[in-house]
């Protein structure tokens, strides 16, 4: 090849090309909205804004870290029988899992958690009969009921994804050697699976922090909730930037600690070499 | 100076410095309602505007002289939609408050009565101090001198706000919910229907100037004195000739006007 | 159960031009969001593999704040916070108010998402591009223009389509958050139903069916968008 129908190479002295003009005025406009944004909230700090509904936003985000921690605990009890069934060569209970999975995954959160919080209203006197109503009498009960199942069909997809991810023939393998499907399971499979579906995991948390928003639509006070509660009687804007700041440290804290641990985790796939050089 | 204040006087600064235009006059006033808190706004089975607010806001563009236009807005963001210009004037029950009054102007009152408590009808609430209502799970729309009257003087109770005064009727109906405050006049409308066949009013209680203010007035842009004034001077004009009064007989047995 | 079906007939008794009204709105919405996602979420990617640093890091700071933030509330900051902003610009103009229906504010918060899932797409799918095509490109002396529309593009489709179907997917479901602001989408007015008639697991039923109708249409759709961006791998 000869240097002429080559790019010349990277020129030493940064010259102002589009990208850079571009890259200079985007930057400028965030720097410029966070200037004004700490203008508007420190020149006016003396109003107490956030010493006043700080109580607030802490009760919203204990709220919102309840409602996902308990959703995402219950959802990956609930997710381990789907995956098994996804995976089951039973045609029937394979259908039905994947009906489960296509229903939760192709609907709004917003429209089930209407569903079965307003819904839930509709059939008062069955599930006074059968001793639910308390349970679904609370909006955040049902908020967390909701959610859950939600989240128990996304797991279960990433589950059943990364098992079956995990080659054929580290099963025959272990076949050969002669390990029970059980120890095979539990030694070979699992613990591959777990690695390839950590990232997916920790996307699905960051999902349902977000998510979880919806629930300030049926009364429950979290984050959003609060939030809410605050800009109505304040008709103060700053409420809506608080509570941003709070959702992007939270998911931004989730993806660092994600990151750390796959690496943690992943050490030994990682080539001596390299970690050396 | 608010946060958003701050914000707006920011942009509007930095446009400024590109470049100014000429003012224009908005050719007529457009009044934004809820349509969704009977009797005094909703929209009927054939989608259109009635009630007693959309009634007086139609005399009071008569008594004005001035055309007017209604848009249908949600409460939440009823307040901004104004400051944001949707619309010029906000005629849908809006209790003169002080702190509504730091974002918006009001004309005088228009109308005002108290805020009551309704409750299922096998209900075993005797009274509606904070003392007999405990510690139930109360509902009131949010953003509504109602909710802030539930979070000042019943602080034991589990309060659930809702968008508009439909899904509380819901809950309560449902039983979710022990007991739901609202409008005196707003609750006996819906008492009165089939819906609302589940429950009764436990009580009316006192309202406080300093949460409930005056009463409901028109809330218009800060600032704008002219309409203000316009408002103000067609209320009482209404009020004068009895067109007021026609109104209000329409709807209720009893004057909505308050002392 | 007769008696609730005949609710969803058409006319002033029944429920089924409100609901199907509804639907069209839903899907008028994503529609009218997808080209602008797109084509932000593509500039963004460029941004993202640009060699000037300021460019890439401002591009972060976009889909790290749209990326984070729940949906619920960029569309609260969009509707309440970006109209009452371009007021006050159009006011210091002195030009009259414009007004930002829940449309449009929906359309602008579900597009700064979209656009900033999609650029990840977008990047990702460029690094399945090999340094190879780029100099086949430049030594056939292709211009930058030519060989990013004609080499490039074509492939960065095909690699890109099975993330951008899935933003799709999710994209239609979001649609249903702008109910909250007032949008007469098929929530909003499946909820309206639900309340006057007092049927809500009924109506809200129906809008869930609904969003599983739009979705099994669109995987069929997007199905054969994919073997059409497939079609020179099985015509070689």
């Amino acid at each position: 090849m000869s240097d002429t129908t080559l790019p010349p190479p990277p020129a030493p002295a940064r010259r102002w090309t589009t990208a850079r003009i571009a890259g200079h005025g985007f930057m400028g406009f965030w720097i410029l909205l966070a200037g004004v944004i700490g203008w508007a909230i420190f020149g006016d700090w003396d109003s107490g804004f956030l010493v006043q509904y700080a109580p607030r936003y802490l009760n919203g985000l204990t709220t919102t870290l309840q409602l996902v921690g308990l959703a995402m605990l219950f959802g990956a009890l609930l997710s381990l029988p789907i995956t098994w069934a996804r995976l089951s060569s039973n045609r029937l209970v394979g259908a039905l899992a994947f009906g489960w999975v296509y229903f939760f995954r192709g609907t709004p959160l917003l429209a089930q958690t209407f569903l079965v919080y307003y819904g839930a209203g509709t059939f008062r006197a069955e599930f006074e009969a059968l001793g639910l109503w308390p349970f679904f009498r609370d909006a955040f009960f049902c908020a967390v009921f909701t959610f859950s199942l939600n989240t128990s069909a996304y797991q279960a997809e990433i589950l059943a994804g990364s098992i079956r991810n995990v080659a054929r023939g580290q099963r025959e393998a272990a076949a050969a050697l002669g390990l029970s499907r059980y120890v095979t399971m539990r030694k070979i499979v699992l613990p591959q699976a777990f690695i390839v579906s950590l990232r997916p995991y920790g996307n699905e948390i960051i999902l349902m922090i977000k998510g979880s928003a919806i629930a300030s639509i049926v009364t429950v006070f979290d984050l959003m909730g609060e939030t809410r509660r605050i800009f109505s009687r304040t008709f103060d804007f700053e409420a809506y930037f608080w509570a941003a700041v709070l959702y992007l440290v939270m998911v931004e804290l989730i993806r660092r600690l994600w990151d750390r641990i796959e690496r943690h985790l992943t050490q030994h796939l990682v080539r001596r070499t390299d970690n050396e050089a | 100076m608010s946060f958003f204040k701050r914000i707006a006087l920011a942009a509007a600064v930095t446009v400024i410095a590109v470049g100014g235009a000429a003012a224009q006059e908005p050719a007529k006033i457009r009044i934004g309602t809820e349509g969704a808190y009977p009797p005094f706004n909703f929209l009927d089975a054939s989608g259109e505007l009635k009630g007693f607010d959309v009634d007086i806001a139609k005399a009071l563009c008569t008594a004005m002289q001035a055309e007017c236009e209604f848009v249908v807005q949600d409460w939440d963001g009823m307040i901004p939609a104004l400051q944001a210009g949707k619309f010029d004037a906000i005629i849908a029950s809006m209790s003169i408050t002080e702190e509504r009054l730091k974002q918006v102007d009001f004309t005088s009152k228009y109308y005002n009565t108290p805020p009551a408590i309704a409750v299922p009808k096998d209900s075993t609430l005797a009274g509606v101090t904070p003392e007999e209502l405990g510690s139930l799970q109360l509902g009131a729309q949010s953003s509504t001198t109602h909710s802030n009257y539930a979070e000042e003087k019943f602080p034991d109770a589990a309060l659930k706000l809702y968008p508009t005064a439909e899904e509380y009727k819901l809950d309560l109906a449902s039983g979710r919910i022990d007991a739901a405050i609202d409008d005196v006049v707003v609750l006996s409308e819906w008492l009165a229907t089939e819906e609302g066949a589940c429950c009764k009013i436990l009580g009316t209680l006192t309202p406080d100037p300093a949460i409930n203010g005056p009463g409901a007035g028109i809330a218009i842009r800060q600032g704008e004195t002219e309409l203000k004034a316009k408002f103000d001077a067609a209320i009482e004009a209404i009020r004068a000739d009895g067109t007021y009064k026609t109104i209000n007989d329409a709807y209720f047995q009893f004057d909505v006007y308050g002392g | 159960m007769g008696e609730l079906w005949s609710l969803l007939s058409y006319g002033p008794d029944g429920w089924g031009d409100e609901i199907l009204a509804g639907t069209f709105v839903t899907v008028s919405l994503a529609l009218a969001t997808l080209p602008i996602g797109l084509v932000l979420g593509f500039l963004l990617a460029l941004a993202k593999n640009s060699p000037e640093p300021s460019l890439r890091a401002a591009a972060n700071i976009y889909t790290t704040v749209f990326r984070g933030l729940p949906e619920l509330l960029t569309l609260f900051l969009v509707y309440f916070g970006g109209q009452m902003l371009l007021q006050a610009i159009l006011a210091a103009l002195g030009l009259p108010p414009v007004e930002v229906n829940s449309f449009v504010a929906g359309m602008i918060a579900l597009s700064l998402v979209f656009s900033s899932y999609s650029s990840e797409v977008f990047l990702s799918a460029f690094k399945g591009i090999t340094s190879g095509q780029y100099e086949g490109a430049g030594a056939l002396g292709l211009s930058r223009a030519q060989t990013m529309r004609l080499v490039i593009l074509p492939q960065l489709v095909r690699l890109a389509l099975p993330g951008l179907s899935n933003l799709w997917l999710i994209l239609m479901k979001e649609t249903s958050l702008v109910s909250v602001i007032g949008l007469a989408d098929v929530l909003r007015e499946t909820g309206v139903a639900a309340r006057v008639t007092r049927e809500a697991f009924f109506f809200f039923a129906v809008a869930c069916s609904i969003y599983l109708v739009l979705s099994i249409i669109s995987s069929v759709g997007i199905g054969r968008l994919e073997a059409w961006a497939r079609r020179g791998d099985f015509s070689r």
